[in-house]
């Protein structure tokens, strides 16, 4: 988890709340100093803050939740999997001769069961998200989960996937190995395999490079993540041919956990502690760890064929368009 | 009125003299290699399928050409035609998304970025999908997702193999999360036709990039590509911004991709529906080829060399 002890990362947005908070403290000084009891207006002024908080998080604007997703000290896939599990084996590579640090993968205890949780991993500090190559897969990448989700498929294990990156790798290596075809054929295995996917937005889902862990039986988001066809920086720059236009294709494009609720695409959206998952990432993992249970006390009613099926349906009435009669 | 008098007239009519040649060239009688500038008369550079005389460039073709080029004359059946595309998030960009279809529909005389249908390719039968780069440069959206989705599953039911000719830029943004599911909804639909044992082979046409990549274009059994089509997942501008450095030249090219193991063949366009023949009887069950064979050596009874008979068949 990442530590409260190191200086808060704050938003732009967020610069109101700061200042209020900035202010109940000088206040208490001077109390202090002055040995004047305020503690009801402080008291007044902390609710005040909490009530701020909250109001500046419950109507963020797409451009904000994507500063929200993005933020260095959101928890992580392998933050997840500490909170949320009681054993942990990392495995790596894809048996093809690579080893992808952007997207990873291993076995748990999950409620005292074995599953495989595969999830895109950003690094805490610049050092290690370049090693992680900011959660940016390869091919080597979707080939590992692949590996593993087969694993998963042969021992019964039921599969949770993280996704939080904001695509996948675009290098000239990426193309040279195949990216596309790596996450195209996860796409079309992943409707083969019989135990239960459960997916997770919990962060930024970029694209395809989230899409090739993203076919699942359930695809749960929290609140302030996003999921989108291509970053709004990418989209600014071919529709509008003006990168600074990003904010207006964030809004645009639909990217938000309450959109894709509204379009049927989302399954289950995640509440988050005031203050964004980052605020609080014990809070944000407990309200996962109930929501992935209960999801799959739901699936594990189900025989393999109905999952398959229903898996199938699932995306298959996914699109909007008119049919008028020929 | 000599050659010399006419010439003559004719610049003064047209002082930039290469306007001119443009207008002839949007007429459509004559048509200019991309690739070596010649001039070709239309018709003879749709006779060789718009294959370039001189210098063999593969020029564009658009899907009704490209369906007429594949298909046995009259065997062309269209499948849900009557599915149009729709502004389901309102998009907004430099213009509206509604007027956007509006035109693009009335530009191209088609509804969407594909058409689909099932037909016959020296005498087999199958599904055949072509992508249309002409309407909003072959983008993905929902009907895109919805036609293919319901020729697979057609082909699965009637067991068809399936040809789809892919040219595309990926995924449709203004359609935005509904777009890129239907890389999934495709690649669903082509897991159930796979598990039928039947057979897929996508023709990867310039370009086939993004989202298109990623999904059903790379998923055939076998993986067909025109030369020099552009081939791949992220953008060549993009790979470029991301290295800043120069790229091969042959940097996503089809030759490339054949290379690095992605495509199994690179065919002329001149042979592609002849190796689709082939390809596709090469895949029939051991029952059908079994009639075949029994009626071709009813009326090759002369014929007792194997040899001979088996060349006989690969060129049926």
């Amino acid at each position: 988890m990442p530590t409260t002890d190191r200086k808060p990362i704050l938003l732009d947005f967020e610069k109101p709340l700061v200042e209020l908070e900035a202010r109940i403290n000088q206040i208490r000084e001077l109390a202090e100093e002055n040995e004047v009891d305020v503690s009801d207006q402080i008291h007044q002024l902390e609710l005040r803050a909490v009530q701020l908080r909250q109001e500046i998080f419950s109507g963020l604007s797409p451009t904000q939740r994507l500063q929200v997703a993005r933020h260095p000290r959101r928890p992580s896939t392998l933050d997840y999997v500490q909170a949320i599990t009681d054993e942990w084996v990392e495995l790596h590579g894809d048996r093809c001769g690579a080893d992808d640090l952007a997207l990873v993968g291993g076995i748990a205890r999950f409620a005292g069961r074995s599953v495989v949780i595969l999830g895109h991993q950003k690094g805490r500090d610049t050092k290690d998200n370049i090693a992680r190559n900011f959660g940016m897969a390869s091919p080597g990448g979707y080939r590992k989960a692949m590996r593993l989700m087969e694993h998963a498929d042969r021992f019964e294990m039921p599969i949770l996937t993280f996704i939080d990156t904001p695509g996948a790798w675009t290098g000239l290596d990426a193309e040279q190995m195949g990216q596309g075809e790596a996450i195209a054929y996860n796409l079309r295995e992943m409707f083969r395999l019989n135990v239960p996917i459960l997916c997770t937005v919990i962060g930024e889902g970029g694209s395809g490079g989230a899409l090739g862990i993203g076919v699942s039986d359930r695809l749960l988001m929290f609140e302030h993540s996003v999921y989108t066809v291509a970053t709004p920086e990418a989209c600014a720059s071919i529709l509008w041919r003006d990168v600074t236009k990003a904010p207006q294709a964030a809004e645009a494009l639909k990217m938000t956990a309450h959109d894709l609720k509204h379009l049927g695409i989302l399954d289950q959206l995640l509440p988050e502690p005031v203050g964004g998952a980052h605020a609080d990432p014990l809070k944000a993992s407990a309200v996962l760890k109930e929501n992935l249970l209960r999801h799959l006390a739901e699936l594990d009613q189900m025989t393999n064929a109905q999952r398959r099926e229903a898996r199938y349906q699932k995306f298959r009435s996914i699109g909007v368009f008119i049919e008028a009669a020929t | 009125m000599s050659l010399f008098d006419w010439f003559a007239n004719r610049r003064k009519a047209d002082p930039t003299s290469r306007e001119g040649q443009e207008r002839e060239i949007a007429d459509g009688l004559w048509t200019k290699c991309e690739s070596c500038s010649v001039l070709t008369y239309t018709k003879d550079l749709q006779a060789n399928q718009m294959v370039c005389l001189e210098c063999g460039h593969h020029l564009r073709v658009y899907s009704e050409e490209r369906i007429h080029q594949l298909l046995d004359p009259g065997t062309w059946m269209p499948l849900d035609q009557g599915l149009q595309p729709t502004d389901p998030l309102k998009f907004r960009d430099r213009k509206s998304y509604s007027d956007r279809l509006r035109e693009t529909q009335e530009k191209t005389g088609l509804v969407d970025a594909v058409q689909t249908g099932l037909g016959q390719l020296e005498g087999l039968p199958l599904a055949l999908g072509v992508m249309d780069f002409q309407f909003m440069g072959g983008s993905m959206g929902s009907v895109v997702g919805e036609k293919f989705t319901r020729m697979i599953e057609r082909a699965t039911a009637t067991r068809l193999p399936v040809v789809i000719v892919c040219a595309s830029g990926g995924a449709r943004m203004q359609e935005g999360m509904l777009s890129l599911m239907q890389m999934a909804k495709i690649s669903g639909a082509l897991e159930r036709h796979r598990e039928q044992r039947l057979l897929y082979i996508p023709v990867l046409t310039h370009p086939t990039t993004g989202g298109v990549t990623a999904s059903f274009a790379m998923l055939g059994d076998i993986i067909l590509a025109e030369p020099k089509a552009t081939i791949g997942f992220a953008g060549r501008r993009v790979v470029e911004q991301t290295l800043r450095e120069k790229l091969p030249e042959n940097f996503q090219t089809a030759e490339y991709l054949l290379f690095h193991g992605f495509v199994d063949a690179i065919v002329l366009r001149t042979q592609l529906k002849r190796t689709l023949g082939q390809l596709i009887r090469l895949h029939q069950p051991v029952k059908a080829l079994h009639s075949q064979r029994s009626e071709m050596t009813a009326t090759l009874n002369t014929v007792d060399q194997p040899s001979t008979l088996q060349n006989l068949l690969l060129d049926y």
